[in-house]
């Protein structure tokens, strides 16, 4: 992966054509932070343009407008506009403001208009992406791309961050993963997607049992839980699945969750009789021991200044969710609603954990937000959905759902809209795991 | 490991023959001894052959109760009622009679609630029957245990009763 993206980063030159952002953006803001999804700003992205400049062949203008398009849209901030309600002159260049009557967008309802101009020489493109603000006919983000056209979707996500960074503040899910696990071999593997369920590769080949996918916070690193030795241990690999780890102790070993911005990760292991988390390296030696009760303690996820864990512990007799300061060692119960709480998950906006709830048998997804404290539940009467994963800005939610018959991964905003699956493999898919943004920084 | 499942294969194939000649499953517990007790007296030293077999047939009757006997749970719960203390108490007689058997128990738990959960439920299931095994006697070292949560299933079907035969813990001889 990191290879590819330097080899990218040789063949383009990217030209700033940016306006300076205070005068754009301090007008008003086009997304609101704390309601996102309340109202969805209408965009229209009309097919892209040849660029003039020479070119000796046919650029692949609707697979690069249908890239973009999909990457946008995938964020849920926008209703994308029918293009059938497009008002074009046919034949005529739609790439720069010059060439745009904007009242031709404010007519149709668009208040974003993205503009694309794309030619191809040999295995080179060139590429221009201009966000625009229909109404002021300001220009809010202007890029130009050169390399090669098997890189041109990776180009364009870069522009979609440009664009996700100006309207939002935040880098975006463009460079994320999603690590899942599925079993259509037979076994349970582990798989890895991009962001939106594209390209899923196999990740694992044990032909055992592997499970709970954890992806490190630099994104170099998973551990997962696997029956290789057939009985369930934490293995640690590297995403170029190069080096490895494995903590192997007498009993269980499960459900890892490495502390942000550290080498270092928290999992369940009951070697010494009782199901208690401990803390280890990310090379399987373990520190220390962080919780310390006669019940069960699992599914540790940490919060993202790596100072309070939540985890589930069934002290009460039925399993909820508690909160530990690790410094203090204070520990206080989160979950009061519902007798069967579990599968943690601390958003990365550090204010908010996701959960899946028992009841009646079914699961559900939970949200609950740590100022106030008021569970808000996400899914319903849609079979079972369970293990919750933020994305690395904390606007999406992924979540596996048997709602459509066999279990699936599905994916939802953090307030849970726009609810729909996002890919399809052989036989069964559980436990998603949302890497951090991988992009070298 | 594919071993160990064709294994576990070849006997749940024979378990079904076998409760055809070894009708008598529940009574045998009670009784604390084997159904095969009555084999060895009508067997006198004179034909040595068949003695032979019919204690080998004997052992491996045995061994195959002992495999195919599970300990079951109430939901949610690792604590083991009279039938699963009854139960042990079988297996515990049949292990202090050969003592040179090595077994591992495996905890299973039905598909309700979570992946995680239901690893670390497994594995108290497995825990709570070693215990008891070893309280009756039988020596820690003998005993290996390991969790499968939900992820090996006997049956699949979303009913009370599936979910019944899933929660279970499996005694297999190593």
């Amino acid at each position: 992966m990191l290879r590819t993206v330097f080899n990218l980063l040789k063949g383009t030159m990217v030209l700033i054509l940016l306006l300076s952002p205070a005068t754009s953006f301090g007008q008003y803001e086009y997304i609101d932070i704390n309601k996102p999804f309340l109202r969805k700003i209408p965009m229209a992205i009309p097919e892209f343009s040849r660029l003039s400049e020479a070119g000796t062949d046919p650029p692949p203008l609707k697979q690069a407008t249908e890239i973009l398009t999909s990457a946008l849209e995938f964020t849920g901030y926008f209703n994308m506009l029918d293009s059938g309600a497009f008002l074009l002159e046919p034949g005529k260049p739609i790439i720069t403001a010059d060439q745009i009557n904007f009242k031709n967008w404010t007519t149709i309802g668009a208040e974003l208009l993205v503009t694309g101009g794309l030619s191809q020489n040999g295995s080179l493109i060139d590429l221009e992406l201009r966000l625009f603000d229909t109404f002021t006919g300001k220009r809010i983000v202007g890029k130009r791309y050169h390399g090669k056209v098997n890189d041109m979707r990776r180009i364009i996500l870069r522009f979609c961050t440009e664009v996700i960074m100006q309207l939002t503040g935040q880098r975006g899910v463009f460079d994320s993963r999603i690590a899942l696990v599925s079993n259509g071999s037979g076994n349970k593997e582990l798989f890895l997607c991009e962001f939106d369920g594209s390209k899923p590769v196999q990740f694992t080949r044990h032909n055992s049992i592997s499970m709970f996918p954890a992806w490190s916070s630099d994104g170099k690193w998973i551990a997962y839980t696997s029956y290789v030795n057939n009985k369930p241990d934490i293995l640690i690999r590297s995403i170029n699945g190069k080096e490895k780890a494995v903590i192997s102790e007498k009993g269980i070993n499960i459900a890892p969750a490495w502390v942000p911005g550290q080498f270092t990760l928290s999992a369940t292991l009951s070697f010494s009789g009782n199901q208690e988390i401990y803390l280890l390296t990310g090379a399987g030696k373990i520190i220390k021991k962080i919780t310390n009760s006669w019940a069960s303690d699992l599914s540790p996820s940490w919060s993202p200044d790596g100072k309070k864990m939540a985890f589930v512990s069934n002290r009460t007799g039925a399993p909820q969710i508690y909160i530990q300061d690790v410094n203090s060692g204070r520990e206080e119960r989160l979950t009061f609603e519902g007798n069967y709480n579990t599968q943690p998950n601390w958003s990365p906006t550090g204010d908010r954990i996701a959960y899946s709830s028992m009841t009646g048998g079914q699961n559900n997804i939970i949200v609950i937000e740590l100022k106030r404290r008021e569970p808000v539940q996400l899914t319903q009467d849609a079979g079972n959905n369970e293990s919750p994963s933020w994305s690395p800005d904390g606007s999406l939610i992924v979540f596996s759902s048997t709602r459509e018959g066999p279990s699936r991964i599905h994916v939802m905003t953090a307030f849970g809209t726009d609810q729909r699956r996002l890919l399809t493999l052989p036989g069964d898919q559980s436990s998603p795991s949302w890497s951090p943004n991988l992009s070298p920084k | 490991m594919r071993r160990k499942l064709w294994i576990l294969l070849a006997l749940f194939l024979v378990l079904p023959g076998l409760l055809g000649t070894v009708s008598c499953a529940k009574k045998t517990i009670t009784k604390e001894e084997p159904a095969p007790a009555p084999a060895p007296a009508p067997a006198p030293p004179p034909p040595p052959p068949p003695a032979d077999d019919s204690a080998e047939r004997a052992l491996e009757a045995a061994k195959n109760q002992f495999q195919s006997e599970n300990v079951y749970f109430a939901f949610d719960k690792s604590a083991l009622d009279d039938i699963a203390q009854a139960t042990l108490k079988g297996k515990a007689e049949f292990l202090k009679a050969n003592p040179d058997i090595y077994f591992t128990i495996e905890g299973h738990t039905d598909e309700r609630g979570t992946n995680e959960y239901n690893l670390a439920l497994g594995d108290r299931r497995a825990d709570s029957a070693k215990s008891f095994l070893i309280d009756l006697g039988v020596a820690a070292y003998r005993i290996s245990t390991v969790s499968y949560g939900e992820e090996r299933p006997v049956c699949m079907e979303q009913t009370e009763e599936c979910w019944a035969k899933n929660r279970r813990a499996q005694f297999v001889i190593n």
